[in-house]
């Protein structure tokens, strides 16, 4: 391959194959340094990855907000039964009390057809049963 | 020979590829992930993987070559594996590409060429990074490892075709970076 038919701003062929040849080098140095290295001494010379501070601390956030959300959750599932609960005995109460006025029209009603006067054809008939009760 | 003194055979066989083999595995993982830890880890798994399958190793490619096809599989499966990819991530300790333009050893430069030679080299690496997996291993192992097409076609599984594809198109990423950066 020629170097004069290349692109404007690409690299020449001699550029590009020196620059392969030290990088090359660059890898070769490099592994040969790590593996010389005991791995013990590379583990300790290696500084603490922010990352996993990072990671550490996000996890324990989580592990909080999900703990708080679960609390959160049981305490607002108790609320609901108690307001279920407290309405079910009004309805319980309002149920009882609509029965007992019914009861009560049902017997003011009662009461009033009782109390109505016999007719006068019917006079005979209730003197006689007042004559039998009286026996 | 009994079994036994087989047995004893094929280890002392396998020490010995150990031994020649390992330092351009780990020196092909290192340059694939930048990351002293993890090519380490990758090697050991490598040999590991290779110790339990020797005996199926048939010899119909050279013992290099079926070891860089573990180290390469090795090294898809450990990046394909997304979901763990986050707590990958915060346990990774890739050096960044001026850190490792730093192990350019000096040899005869003066201080000037050093320094543009350590340039060129920080723009390889930022090529290098921006490669596809595949490409940047068909690079890697051509112009790191110095491997011929053929062997490269035996580690990947790829045809000799496909190789000298993949190379052109990282070649020309390269020329590009180094072009660019002028």
């Amino acid at each position: 391959m020629s170097s004069n038919g290349k692109a404007a701003g690409e690299a020449t062929d001699r550029e590009l194959e020196e620059a392969l040849g030290s990088f090359r080098q660059c890898v070769h140095a490099w592994s040969e340094t790590a593996l010389s290295r005991p791995r013990a001494e590379a583990q300790a010379a290696r500084p603490r990855s922010w990352r996993l501070a990072a990671a550490w601390v996000l996890g324990g956030v989580l592990a909080a907000v999900s703990l708080s959300g679960s609390l959160y959750e049981r305490h607002h599932r108790q609320d609901l039964a108690r307001i279920a609960a407290a309405q079910a005995a009004r309805q319980r109460q309002l149920a009882a009390q609509e029965r007992a006025q019914a009861d009560r029209n049902l017997l003011t009603t009662v009461n009033y057809d009782i109390s109505q006067a016999v007719p006068q054809a019917m006079e005979p008939l209730a003197d006689l049963m007042d004559a039998g009760a009286n026996q | 020979m009994d079994v036994d003194a087989a047995e004893e055979f094929a280890a002392q066989e396998f020490s010995s590829v150990v031994t020649s083999h390992r330092p351009q595995i780990f020196r092909f993982l290192l340059a694939s992930t930048r990351d002293v830890d993890l090519a380490e880890t990758l090697t050991q798994e490598c040999f590991l993987k290779a110790y339990r399958n020797w005996k199926h190793f048939r010899g119909d490619s050279s013992a290099m070559t079926w070891l860089m096809r573990i180290a390469i599989n090795l090294e898809k499966d450990h990046w394909r594996n997304r979901r763990m990819q986050f707590w990958r991530h915060t346990q990774s300790h890739t050096v960044d590409v001026d850190e490792a333009s730093e192990w350019l050893p000096s040899g005869e430069r003066n201080a000037e060429q050093q320094l543009l030679a350590r340039e060129q080299v920080k723009h390889v690496w930022k090529a290098v990074e921006r490669l596809s997996q595949r490409q940047r291993t068909v690079f890697l192992l051509r112009y790191v490892e110095e491997r011929d097409l053929d062997e490269i076609a035996q580690a990947t599984g790829l045809s000799e075709g496909t190789v000298k594809a993949h190379l052109s198109r990282a070649l020309g990423k390269v020329r590009a970076e180094l072009g660019g950066n002028r």
